[in-house]
């Protein structure tokens, strides 16, 4: 396979630097704006200096390497597509699949051909970048996040690589494979963005979470494209207008089904769509439990010095409206704004969960539990009980918020995860339709009503309950 | 002859429309199969299913006794493809293209070239071997990507519109290089809306429509079968001085005057002969005797509207 698949790569290559529109931005990426970053590096620590703002430099270095590593394979997002979908649309597809040569060595060939350009050029501009630092401030990087950002930024084009193909192999055309890249671009944005604060801040120890975390995402895209990217799906999909009728009408069968019955929802609907996510309904109890696990470690490992606070005590003033200015991002006490809140963060999470393979939905459940397993954790050096803190604050809503939450954010997992591996003889667009469909139905179903009882006790139940206990 | 492509209830299905439905057909070793329909037939898909890049979605295909589906690379490995559109890299030239290829093929290093070489200049293509592909005309193209089929010397060839956006001087060569194949023995399935191509190549024509096979035989039988029997014309110098002979029954006469005859007959080989005799008899000057020229495409157009 092997062989077959570097034939297909040192053409496919060849190729690609023959193109000028290709070949002359990478070299300018590679050469040039290394050089750029240079001098404003120079710059910046010359100015940063003189006021003695020494960490400046040392965290600035870093984040200019990722930068000057990210910018050129940026371009292999557009070379995959190209390769992929490109061929596609001029017809010169067929003759490969024509040859005896195997669907997943025609897939890794490409996937070589789109990454290593781009990824020479990376490797090019970073060193450019550090050896232009080392002639002119001797400066010379911790081998560690070297190590960390060369590695992340093969993964980070593989992710977009293999992302591509995923997108080119629903599409029939480059300008409708450019519309779709926004699932692999918007996710991409966000991680350079954590990236950045990371690097700033220091903290490179999560970069190995990162990584690791990218390595999954480029075993999920890669197990995708070579699902996808075979000869009976690329042939069968001869158009890919865009029909929103058929899309409605789709949505419309997956969610009302032969016709619409709330009792038949309850009855059959609800359990039957329980029992079939039952492993996402796991990996997000998981995520939950995890939370608040590391939230109480986090507390374990930070404790609140003995003795600053006394022990928790509640004024019944706190639980009034409207809260104390500063906080007004915080929803007021009332089942109303609470309800509209929580579906609000739910269907956020929904939403950036069909981004990011459903990721960051359960990075959305998961930030609250911390928050709860910490201050949960704080509690023994505050003289309170901790179980005792859970009981009062989060027991009496959470019996419903919870529950609610849990199961939002396992459809939205499952939203995000559908479009990697529909099951066989389903395109992944009406997986991912139905997928949406079974969302729609547990969030006005079963979530909405959940949220709105939750709001309630939390409004009405909550405080009078946290008074009884820590009231003064 | 052997049969080298053989069909089974061959079927394709697409979402909610079926592409090929229930094909079951045979194909000979060094026969050359003509496959007509109009677009959206089903022939494209056929082609593919034989070639193994697409698999049927019921029913069975064996192609030189390999089975499409378990077999796929072996299939690939002897049959060579021209697909509808030539498909050409062109920013490559066409050595490299084909070289290309020819690895893909699993072709020794001096073997690619030999035959790129012997197949560019059997096309006329060698002296523009210096070209990109990219500045080559539709023409020279459509030639290019036959070459790229030929180029492995398969047993057996799929053209899916061979002769399409060529110059009528290149048409004829790939024609011409269509009826060579044949005399070395290789089997062809040729996709065309070109009849009289269909008509000048073809031992067998199958006609299909929405994915159903509707009508196959050697052209003469299409013919017969759906035009009736064949007329024939009689042409005098002058005009007789007594009526028509009748040769008793065995001439079914379609119309005349005094110069001509048009006439069905079952049996021309003694009808034909006996006819002849008597004008002779008569003294009538005959000028010719010939078969009435019946167009493929009355067969065609019979069967598809």
């Amino acid at each position: 396979m092997l062989t077959d698949a570097l034939i297909i790569t040192r053409r496919e290559i060849r190729d690609s630097l023959r193109d000028w529109r290709i070949l002359a931005p990478i070299v300018i990426l590679t050469l040039i704006f290394p050089w750029i970053m240079n001098l404003s590096t120079r710059v910046a620590i010359n100015f940063v200096e003189e006021y003695n703002a020494t960490i400046i430099p040392l965290r600035l270095v870093p984040f200019a390497l990722m930068i000057v590593g990210f910018f050129p394979i940026s371009f292999s997002l557009i070379i995959a597509l190209e390769t992929f979908v490109g061929e596609k649309e001029r017809n010169s597809l067929e003759p490969l699949l024509d040859t005896p040569i195997s669907d997943e060595a025609l897939y890794f060939g490409k996937l070589l051909a789109a990454m290593l350009p781009p990824l020479f050029a990376s490797y090019l501009g970073v060193l450019t970048y550090l050896l232009g630092l080392y002639l002119s401030i001797q400066y010379t990087p911790e081998w560690i996040v070297l190590f960390q950002i060369v590695a992340m930024t093969t993964m980070e084009a593989l992710v977009m690589v293999s992302g591509a193909v995923v997108v080119s192999s629903h599409t029939t055309s480059v300008r409708a494979a450019n519309l779709l890249a926004s699932f692999i671009i918007i996710p991409m944005a966000f991680l350079l963005q954590g990236e950045s604060v990371l690097l700033f801040w220091g903290q490179y120890d999560v970069m190995w979470y990162i990584l690791a975390a990218l390595f999954v995402a480029d075993v999920l895209l890669i197990r995708t494209g070579v699902r996808t990217f075979n000869r009976e799906e690329i042939l069968a999909r001869e158009i890919d207008t865009l029909n929103l009728g058929s899309m409605a009408r789709a949505f419309r069968r997956f969610f009302v089904g032969a016709h619409f019955s709330p009792a038949r929802i309850y009855r059959d609907d609800v359990p039957r769509l329980l029992r079939e996510n039952r492993l996402a309904l796991a990996v997000t109890l998981l995520v939950v439990g995890g939370g608040v696990a590391l939230g109480w470690l986090m507390a374990l490992r930070y404790p609140l010095p003995a003795g600053a606070f006394g022990p928790l005590r509640v004024d019944a003033d706190v639980f009034k409206s409207p809260l104390t200015p500063g906080y007004d991002f915080l929803p007021s006490i009332g089942t109303l704004p609470i309800f509209f809140n929580n579906i609000r963060a739910l269907a956020l999470a929904a939403l950036l969960g069909l981004f990011s393979f459903g990721s960051l939905a359960l990075l959305l459940l998961l930030i609250p539990m911390g928050i709860v397993g910490f201050f949960a954790g704080e509690m023994g050096p505050l003289g309170s009980d901790p179980l005792t803190f859970l009981a009062a604050f989060i027991l009496p809503h959470g019996l419903f918020e919870l529950p609610a939450a849990i199961i939002a954010t396992a459809f939205a997992l499952r939203l995000g995860a559908s479009i990697i591996a529909p099951p066989p003889g389903v395109t992944a667009g009406e997986n991912l339709l139905r997928a949406l469909a079974d969302l729609a139905k547990m969030f006005l179903f079963v979530v909405l009503p959940l949220l709105l009882l939750a709001a309630w006790v939390e409004a009405n139940v909550t405080p009078q309950i946290v008074i009884w206990f820590y009231g003064r | 002859m052997p049969a080298l492509i053989e069909t089974l209830g061959l079927t394709k299905q697409f979402d909610t429309l079926t592409a090929v439905d229930h094909l079951t057909l045979t194909v000979v070793e060094g026969e050359i199969l003509a496959l007509l329909g109009p677009n959206g037939a089903g022939k494209t898909t056929t082609v593919r299913m034989l070639s193994s890049i697409l698999k049927p979605t019921a029913g069975s295909a064996r192609v030189a006794g390999y089975d499409v589906v378990r077999d796929a690379r072996a299939v690939r490995h002897i049959v060579g493809h021209l697909t509808e559109f030539p498909g050409l890299y062109l920013r490559m030239r066409p050595l490299d293209y084909l070289d290309f290829f020819g690895e893909l093929q699993g072709m020794a290093r001096a073997d690619r070239r030999a035959r790129a070489q012997e197949l560019l200049q059997h096309f006329d293509l060698w002296d523009a071997r210096a070209r990109r592909l990219g500045e080559y005309s539709k023409g020279m193209r459509q030639k290019m990507a036959l070459i790229r089929a030929m180029l492995h010397n398969p047993r057996i060839l799929f053209l899916d519109e061979p002769t399409s956006a060529m110059d009528p001087h290149s048409a004829k060569q790939v024609r011409d290089a269509i009826a060579s194949l044949r005399g070395s023995g290789r089997t062809i399935v040729l996709c065309t809306h070109n009849l009289y191509e269909a008509e000048a190549l073809a031992d067998h024509i199958a006609v299909i429509r929405r994915g159903k096979l509707i009508a196959l035989g050697t052209p003469a039988q299409l013919k017969c079968d759906l035009l009736g029997l064949p007329l024939w014309q009689v042409r005098l110098a002058r005009p007789l001085d007594q009526p028509w002979p009748s040769l008793n029954g065995a001439l079914q006469v379609q119309s005349f005057d005094d110069l001509t005859l048009r006439y069905h007959t079952r049996a021309p080989e003694t009808a034909n002969p006996l006819l002849l005799r008597r004008l002779q008899e008569i003294g009538a000057a005959v000028l010719e005797l010939h078969e009435m020229p019946r167009s493929l495409e009355e067969v065609y157009l019979k069967l598809v509207l």
